[in-house]
């Protein structure tokens, strides 16, 4: 990487030693030197035009060689099969579109550099070939939209009931909660108001005259079973945050006064998603990374840095202030098994503030 | 031609007043001069939104290392070198706000709004020269409150450059949500309106004063672009203004008009009712509208440019004015893009995702033109007209992801990540960037009588064309791991360990793009004072500026003003000697003009 660094900054230096002489020769008393470009010109910002062509197309096979490998895995939610495809269908589009259309234009650029003495065409309008441009893009965002709003509704259409696990999502500065509906299924009544009752130990703000709230649990750690779907509620006590899941490709805005809400179904449990190839090849990518920082940290006398393991990720993606870049929740997919035997661990709202 | 036209036509211009420097160079009411003094303060403004911009790529290539450009900059705000979190949010809030505002907005159109339109038109001045003046002195007060601001002990604003409630509206929240956040609001009030001022000026301007024969289907699409600027201006900057009012009572006087529910640093707020998400379709009404406002008169500039050094008619006139009306009308009505997962209601989501993408289809047409336009041209590749086809390429680029962004569904997962900051920094940041550049290299002399030095602006476009690239397209990388933009450093999370290699790489070529500016700033200069004189027409355009004597004179015209024959783009017209045929030469005998 640092070689690749010299060397585009060793060719930027060149290009500008060149240029600087090439004004030095221009700036001579002898040429007319009218700040217009000249044929000359022309010339070579044309080739350079080509040039450019492919330094365009270069970087997008470079990016991708290079740094395909950074992108999220496939998903890891049930809904999130679907966006996956419109994603890549709309990549698809984008990069037919962007190779013709760049192609096109630099090489137009190239290929009509001017001289003196030719003409240019005299070419004005064309009804024909306009309305070709226009009713191409339409039928391929009518597709796209088509294709979107059924995935968007399917997406956002949260049902209530029976078999779907509630989860309350809450967000302050600068940390998630987790709330379960407990046994019966429902989530206790909450509000900020109730938030310094029982000596601060009312995480969540529970509303402790809603009996519905005594069974309901309140963690630190998002724990989802696999296979079955989870309707979220999210609420923040102080600014905006969003609760974002890109690994499930979820994500939705806590929003202080009101209730939001997003659904999906877990498919992908941790311990699985930790024993695909890709995800292999990169925790040990990353964790190379690491030991080579460890080595410098050791250097300096200070601790190295842990061993990286996967887990899947709750971020924060609304700007909430200072520690905005380290809001985060582990997130832990398992067996539906796993998952209750794990709740049953957990204290209630009752037993917590006794 | 309407009567003032004519009534100011009769008036001897330019001999019977007396100028002293201050009428002259600081409160004058000739648009030249104040569209030269929105280009000075804009790229004042500019110099210290792409400083920022560099120092916070340094804190994201390397955090938590101690550099001393920090600590000399910032000082107590980088502690042993290293920037704060705070001071990293200040600097990305006033970076986005500079730039779209103070640059991309006054900077762009007031300059060109200004100096073209009367130029254009043929008119003597703008309608109202007294407005006009207020326009760029409310403009110039706001940047130096918004600069101000910078100084203020706890720090500038840092809640984005949205500055979404509640966390814009509490001190308590962060520390630049105190004075620095009053200032914010002040200055920007103060900007509206002298926004509102300029936009009333340009659209009285360009309805009242054209000169004889410039009808509306003559107008060069530069003008066309001003014009419709105007009015998304006129109709949308109004509710950013009045969301700024609500959200300074808010502050000051404890209503409750974005805040609900409310408990930080231990206390309950009284705060009951309010909607954070009613502010967020108040700011994105004016928000997305302005991504218009600044890209549009971009749009114009080199459509002129294209077609003057393509020695070509530009393709298709009357679908570049009709996609510019289209894009303005839907302008106005695909705000909620940005709220898709603000919890709003879904099916709005829906309805905007159908219009969003919907602006693709004039877009499409608008690039398509364009390169149509250079098909078997003479093209002269000016400094200008690089920066014009760059700005064509950047336009493409930055706006085909736009169909990811602008889906409802896609939107969930790449929403406010980096693949966002890519997306809209190359379609309407580079790219009317480039519009602002195209425009400098192709008026200067018309502004300062001398040219500027090709070969410095050769060096300035091909280093930055390549950086522009060499920054944002690895970025829409970074978005698609899943990282959030508006994070100090992503060290708080070992998943995204892997990017910092494309963070380094990033900030490397932002940091030469920074270097090659200063090739411009240095030619723009150097220009102003030593550049070789100009000749009266030296891109052999058309469009009537051209016409108008080097010298500046009040007035514009000696004598009377030209009248118009043709439209802007009889370029290398058959039959004709020249390859240009300026608007002012009346048809031959037998000459027809082209139905367009």
């Amino acid at each position: 990487m640092t070689i690749l660094l010299t060397i585009t900054v060793l060719v930027l230096i060149s290009i500008s030693i060149w240029q600087i002489t090439k004004i030095f020769e221009l700036s001579q008393p002898k040429k007319v030197n009218t700040q217009v470009a000249d044929d000359n010109d022309n010339q070579w910002n044309g080739q350079l035009m080509f040039a450019f062509l492919i330094f365009i197309y270069g970087i997008t096979l470079f990016s991708f060689w290079r740094w395909g490998d950074v992108m999220l895995p496939s998903s890891s939610s049930e809904h999130g099969i679907e966006y996956d495809n419109l994603l890549w269908i709309s990549f698809a589009i984008i990069f037919f579109t962007q190779t013709i259309t760049q192609g096109l234009l630099h090489y137009f650029a190239y290929k009509y550099r001017g001289e003196k003495g030719k003409k240019a065409l005299f070419y004005s309008d064309n009804d024909r070939l306009e309305a070709i441009w226009t009713i191409i893009p339409v039928f391929v965002l009518a597709g796209l939209i088509l294709y979107g709003l059924y995935t968007w509704t399917d997406i956002m259409t949260v049902e209530e009931n029976e078999e779907a696990l509630v989860v309350e999502l809450y967000a302050q500065q600068f940390n998630w909660k987790a709330r379960y509906a407990g046994d019966d299924g429902v989530l206790g009544d909450a509000n900020v108001r109730f938030l310094q009752d029982f000596e601060g130990k009312n995480l969540v703000g529970i509303d402790a005259t809603d009996p519905n709230g005594f069974d309901d649990v309140v963690v630190q750690e998002l724990h989802l079973p696999a296979g079955r779907e989870v309707i979220f509620k999210m609420r923040s006590q102080d600014v905006l945050h969003s609760a974002y899941m890109p690994h499930f490709r979820a994500q939705m805005n806590c929003v202080p006064g009101m209730i939001t809400e997003f659904a999906f179904t877990p498919t992908v449990t941790t311990e699985e998603i930790r024993q695909t190839d890709a995800m292999r090849a990169k925790v040990k990518k990353i964790n190379k990374i690491r030991r080579e920082n460890s080595e410098a940290l050791l250097a300096k006398g200070e601790e190295p840095l842990e061993p990286y393991v996967f887990d899947y990720l709750l971020l924060c993606n609304k700007i909430c202030g200072a520690s905005h870049y380290n809001m985060q929740m582990k997130i832990i997919v398992e067996t539906p098994q796993e998952f209750e035997k794990w709740m049953t661990d957990q204290q209630t709202f009752a037993e917590f503030i006794q | 031609m309407s009567t003032a036209a004519a009534y100011l036509d009769e008036e001897d211009h330019g001999h019977h007043h007396k100028e002293t420097f201050i009428t002259k160079y600081v409160f004058s009411q000739d648009h030249k001069m104040i569209s030269k003094q929105y280009l000075i303060t804009g790229l004042f403004m500019g110099i210290i939104g792409i400083a920022m911009s560099l120092l916070f790529r340094m804190q994201l290539a390397w955090p938590e290392q101690p550099m001393g450009i920090m600590s000399a900059l910032l000082g107590k705000w980088a502690p042993d070198g290293v920037m704060d979190p705070n001071v990293y949010l200040a600097l990305v809030t006033i970076h986005g706000t500079i730039m779209v505002f103070f640059v991309l907005t006054a900077g762009l159109s007031g300059t060109f709004s200004n100096l073209l339109i009367p130029l254009q038109i043929g008119a003597r001045d703008m309608a109202s020269g007294l407005l006009n003046m207020i326009s760029y002195w409310l403009f110039f007060i706001s940047s130096v409150i918004m600069v101000a601001s910078l100084f203020v002990e706890a720090g500038p604003a840092a809640a984005g450059w949205t500055i979404y409630p509640p966390l814009s509206a509490l001190p308590q929240a962060q520390p630049g949500s105190g004075l620095g956040m009053t200032l914010w609001l002040v200055s920007m009030a103060i900007f509206i309106a002298s926004s509102l001022l300029g936009s009333l000026n340009y659209i009285v301007t360009v309805l009242n004063l054209r000169t004889k024969g410039m009808t509306m289907s003559r107008l060069p699409l530069t003008i066309w672009a001003f014009f419709v600027t105007a009015i998304i201006g006129v109709v949308s900057f109004p509710v950013l203004l009045s969301a700024a009012l609500l959200l300074i009572m808010d502050r000051s006087f404890g209503t409750s008009f974005f805040l609900s529910d409310i408990f930080i640093q231990g206390e309950v707020l009284h705060y009951q009712g309010g909607s954070p998400v009613l502010y967020e379709h108040l700011f994105w009404f004016l928000g997305h509208p302005e991504v218009y406002i600044v890209l549009l008169p971009a749009l114009g500039i080199t459509s002129e440019i294209i077609a003057t050094n393509s020695r070509k008619p530009i393709f298709g006139y009357r679908a570049m004015v009709a996609s510019i009306l289209a894009i303005a009308f839907l302008s106005t009505i695909v705000w909620g893009h940005h709220m898709f997962i603000s919890g709003m209601n879904p099916f709005l989501g829906s309805v905007f995702t159908f219009t969003t993408l919907l602006i693709a289809i004039p877009s499409a047409v608008k690039a398509f033109n364009y390169i149509t336009t250079l098909w078997k041209g003479n093209l002269q590749l000016n400094p200008a007209m690089l920066f014009s086809i760059g700005l064509v390429s950047t336009f493409i680029s930055g706006g085909l992801t736009g169909i990811i962004l602008g889906d409802s569904t896609l939107d969930i997962n790449v929403h406010d990540t980096y693949f966002v900051v890519a997306h809209f920094h190359l379609v309407m940041g580079i790219s009317a960037l480039y519009g602002l550049f195209a425009g400098v290299y192709h008026w200067f002399p018309k502004m300062f009588k001398r040219m500027m030095n090709k070969n410095l602006g050769y060096l300035h476009f091909w280093v930055t064309a390549i950086c522009a690239y060499g920054v944002f397209f690895p970025m829409h990388f970074i978005g698609m791991a899943g990282l959030p933009r508006r994070y100090y450093t992503n060290t708080a999370f070992p998943y995204f360990d892997d990017l910092a290699n494309i963070n380094i790489v990033i900030t490397v070529f932002a940091l030469i793009a920074g270097a090659a500016q200063l090739v411009f700033l240095y030619n723009f200069i150097y220009s102003i004072f030593y550049g070789r004189p100009t000749e009266q027409n030296p891109w052999r355009s058309n469009t009537l500026e051209w016409t108008a004597p080097i010298e500046h004179i009040h007035g514009n015209w000696e004598g009377k003003i030209p009248e118009v024959h043709r439209w802007a783009y009889d370029y290398s017209k058959p039959g004709q000697e020249e390859d240009f045929v300026p608007q002012h030469i009346p048809l031959k005998e037998g000459e027809e003009e082209l139905q367009h």
